[in-house]
């Protein structure tokens, strides 16, 4: 147990002592060498170089440095990421045995190690980490903390304001301020539907009952989606903190986060953090000395993403299947165990405390008009700089994509990016100047969803691709209710056929026909949602679907039976290449000359045209 | 087939036999309410990497849920599952940015190579398949991971490389 005047006491030390993590100019004589335990760069051994650098330093008896181990830094195409600070220095994908060069070359002996410097997209060396492109037009609010403190210690927490609007709510607000200033900030769901929060807030609060609950939504099922997941593994003390200013506010004593159980650095991460937080009397009861009490519990689900879905969430919780229930009652009036819920997403929880402390008009100045704040998206596909960015609503797809996120690898073209997984829509070149907010999503038929943003290249197929989440969507599909269970199924059925040659006009008819109806008829989000990448691809890209029904041709060349791979005459150098890679000794021709493909032998797996350095492989 | 047998004479929930150390030690952390039932079946599916008849026939009785009920759980959430999973377990990615970077191609090889579907486990059990969603490698996509391992930036000729590694190992 901490007193508050204790907690103050370690926000000032500590404050001082992490300066240098944000203040290139700090006056310090330590060197903080920061390096990235995000999932993305924890694959690629982030932890071994973690144990190299402090085994080199305890080995040298350098005194003045520090090793941490922070959340993700956000572009993980460059991972694994280490940054050394005060001077801000940032290197990636380093190696383990890279350790013992930059402790010799960089902190002994205080020069840059060059060779590893992250360069940016123009092949610029970039000393450090604001001058990358990729950092520019960001602006974080909910991944504030995120590669900047251990988010193991709550101590580094503390330092950054961390529980401070927590005081601030406990001590100075009543519950009615508290929802007066997050419905003024404009703040609305990150989960996807983008309801206002304080709306949602007032009504938990305003249901009758003496048992009311919090629940955090981290069951992040889309695939290709990681921001949820980066905010818990990089920040897991701002969640706590805004689960228990949700709770004063609406009156509730006990939380639940429901996790993925696939996430499992984040879940070890949260323990730890609920813990410390009990250590120190900020969860428990009579907290900061007042009457209110409020504990958390982990629950962790099995990999079902239905369950992302609210009620299913809850159903899930108490144990059971995860199916979802028929709304109205919402759960601000019977959730959990039909007592009042009040659910809110991760992000959406990670901007509840500096909305507190900075004030809702802070917030509600960054943004348009009817999308307030920031917003998260995992960047992925084919784009250079994979990784997680926190844009201002507003920016426009082409800023994510081409400034951000540094263009289309390969020298190819950018075809569509799509947002909103499972649930939402694609997004054409025509419409890269979107403003992206909540409703101009929504109006160009896509919508904002939790923030996976892939981006693709003209390689690929919008036939295969709306068949890949219908393949999705069915095998995720709880079975509750009819249109779902089995329209989906049969939609999926359509783009089968379509992709394999058998399709004909009247099947893309009948797909669009079936969409409607199971966007009608369907109980849940999942069942509403599902027909959407059908919907948007053939919104935009009717043409290639036609093509598939009708000339029987794919150009992407990504549908086998559709695609004839051929040479092209005059681009063909010669060299053979793919012929020493074909599997199936199809392709013929000797010497310089250009080389001929044997369609009876010819199996379509597309090795010739990956290996053909002149991109002279095509139909 | 001796060995059948005697199982048979028997029970197939294996009642007769002895609650495992580890099951023992579970029941001892959690009250027998029935919302616990996901949370105990991840610790089992962690631990034995399966759900066994004779976990599910303890764990009904322990909560006092019938079993029917927990088969519907475990049916329905894809990290359960009810026949143990290979010495060397394979998870390719299908999230939407390891989709987009081709890792469908690696998927085809890896049944073409194994022989089995996704979700079932070769018949001399060295081997099981899985399709991921998402494993957060998303900077490394496309990904495959054995064992937990994370393989980036894969292709299909890595993955044979991995496999004839992992096949010569065995003999």
């Amino acid at each position: 147990m901490k007193t508050l005047e204790e907690l103050h006491k370690i926000r000032a030390e500590k404050k001082k002592e992490l300066d240098l993590r944000i203040n290139t100019k700090a006056d310090t004589r330590e060197k903080h060498i920061l390096v990235c335990h995000g999932t993305g760069c924890t694959s690629s051994k982030s932890a071994e170089i973690l144990a190299n650098f402090k085994r080199i330093i305890e080995e040298k008896k350098i005194e003045n440095v520090r090793v941490i181990k922070t959340g993700c830094f956000g572009l993980c195409a460059k991972g694994p990421i280490v940054i050394i600070r005060p001077e801000d220095t940032f290197y990636a994908m380093v190696k383990p045995e890279d350790c013992e060069e930059i402790i010799q070359t960089h902190i002994i002996e205080g020069n840059r190690v060059e060779r590893l410097l992250c360069k940016d997209i123009d092949g610029k060396k970039v000393n450090s980490l604001d001058e990358l492109n990729f950092y520019k037009k960001q602006k974080r609010i909910a991944l504030k903390n995120c590669g900047i403190i251990n988010p193991e210690d709550i101590d580094e927490y503390i330092a950054f304001d961390g529980y401070l609007a927590l005081e601030k709510v406990l001590k100075e607000m009543t519950p009615e301020e508290v929802i007066e200033v997050i419905s003024n900030s404009g703040l609305r769901g990150r989960g996807g539907a983008g309801f206002p929060t304080g709306k949602k807030w007032a009504l938990t609060r305003a249901s009758e009952g003496k048992q009311k609950y919090v629940v955090c939504n981290a069951d992040e099922g889309d695939p290709g989606a990681f921001m949820d997941r980066s905010i818990l593994e990089g920040d897991p003390h701002s969640v706590l903190e805004a689960m228990a200013i949700a709770a004063y506010t609406i009156g509730a004593n006990k939380g639940y986060i429901y996790v993925r159980a696939e996430y499992p650095i984040a879940v070890k991460r949260l323990e730890i953090a609920i813990k410390q937080a009990k250590e120190y009397g900020i969860l428990g009861e009579h907290i900061f000395g007042t009457d209110f009490n409020f504990d958390i519990e982990i629950r962790l689900g099995a990999g079902a993403f239905v369950c992302g879905e609210e009620t299913a969430l809850l159903e899930s919780i108490e144990g059971k299947r995860g199916q979802p229930r028929v709304k109205p009652p919402y759960p601000a009036q019977a959730g959990l165990w039909g007592k009042p819920t009040l659910i809110n997403n991760v992000e959406t929880y990670s901007n509840i405390a500096q909305i507190i402390l900075k004030g809702a008009n802070w917030y509600s100045s960054i943004g348009t008009k009817n999308s307030k704040g920031t917003k998260v998206f995992a960047l992925g596909g084919n784009v250079n700089n994979i990784g997680l960015v926190e844009v201002p609503m507003g920016t426009t797809l082409r800023e994510i994509v081409y400034d951000i996120g540094g263009g289309i690898p390969n020298g190819r073209e950018f075809k569509a990016a799509q947002t909103g997984g499972p649930s939402g829509g694609c997004i054409p070149k025509e419409h890269l100047d979107t403003p992206i907010d909540y409703e101009s999503l929504k109006e160009i038929g896509s919508m904002m969803g939790s923030g996976g943003l892939i981006v693709m290249d003209d390689t690929k197929c919008m036939v295969c691709l709306a068949k890949f989440y219908l393949e999705f969507t069915v095998s995720e599909s709880c079975g509750k209710c009819t249109p779902c269970r089995i329209g989906t199924k049969r939609m999926l059925e359509i783009l089968e056929k379509l992709c394999s040659g058998e399709g004909s006009e009247f099947d893309i008819y009948k797909l669009e026909k079936l969409a409607v109806n199971i966007q009608k008829a369907s109980i849940c989000g999942l069942g509403q949602s599902a027909p959407n990448p059908v919907i948007s691809t053939l919104k935009y890209f009717r043409e290639e679907f036609r093509q598939h029904a009708i000339q029987k041709e794919c150009k992407a060349l990504e549908c086998k039976a559709l695609s004839k791979i051929t040479v092209i005459q005059d681009k063909c150098k010669g060299c053979g290449l793919c012929q020493k890679h074909c599997p199936v000794n199809a392709i013929e021709g000797k010497g310089r000359e250009p080389r001929v493909i044997n369609q009876d032998k010819c199996i379509k797996c597309g090795t010739c045209l990956t290996s053909c350095p002149f991109h002279a492989i095509g139909n | 087939m001796d060995e059948k047998k005697t199982n048979q004479s028997t029970c197939k929930y294996n009642c007769n036999k002895e609650r495992s150390p580890f099951l023992e030690e579970l029941f001892s952390r959690y009250q027998p309410e029935k919302d616990n039932l996901i949370q105990m079946l991840n610790e089992i599916q962690e631990h034995d990497g399966y759900i066994s008849l004779k976990s599910q026939k303890e764990l009904s009785e322990f909560l006092k849920i019938p079993m029917a009920e927990i088969y519907g759980v475990i049916t329905f959430y894809s990290r359960f599952t009810l026949k143990p999973k290979g010495k060397y377990h394979i998870a390719v990615c299908l999230g939407t940015a390891c989709y987009v970077k081709g890792s469908q191609k690696i998927m085809d090889r890896l049944l073409e190579r194994l022989q089995i579907q996704a979700g079932e486990t070769t018949p001399d059990g060295k081997f099981s398949i899985e399709e991921t969603r998402c494993v957060g490698a998303c900077g490394l996509a496309p990904v495959f991971t054995v064992n937990g391992e994370v393989y980036g930036k894969a292709t299909v000729q890595k993955l044979d490389q991995v496999i004839d590694e992992l096949m010569k190992e065995e003999g």
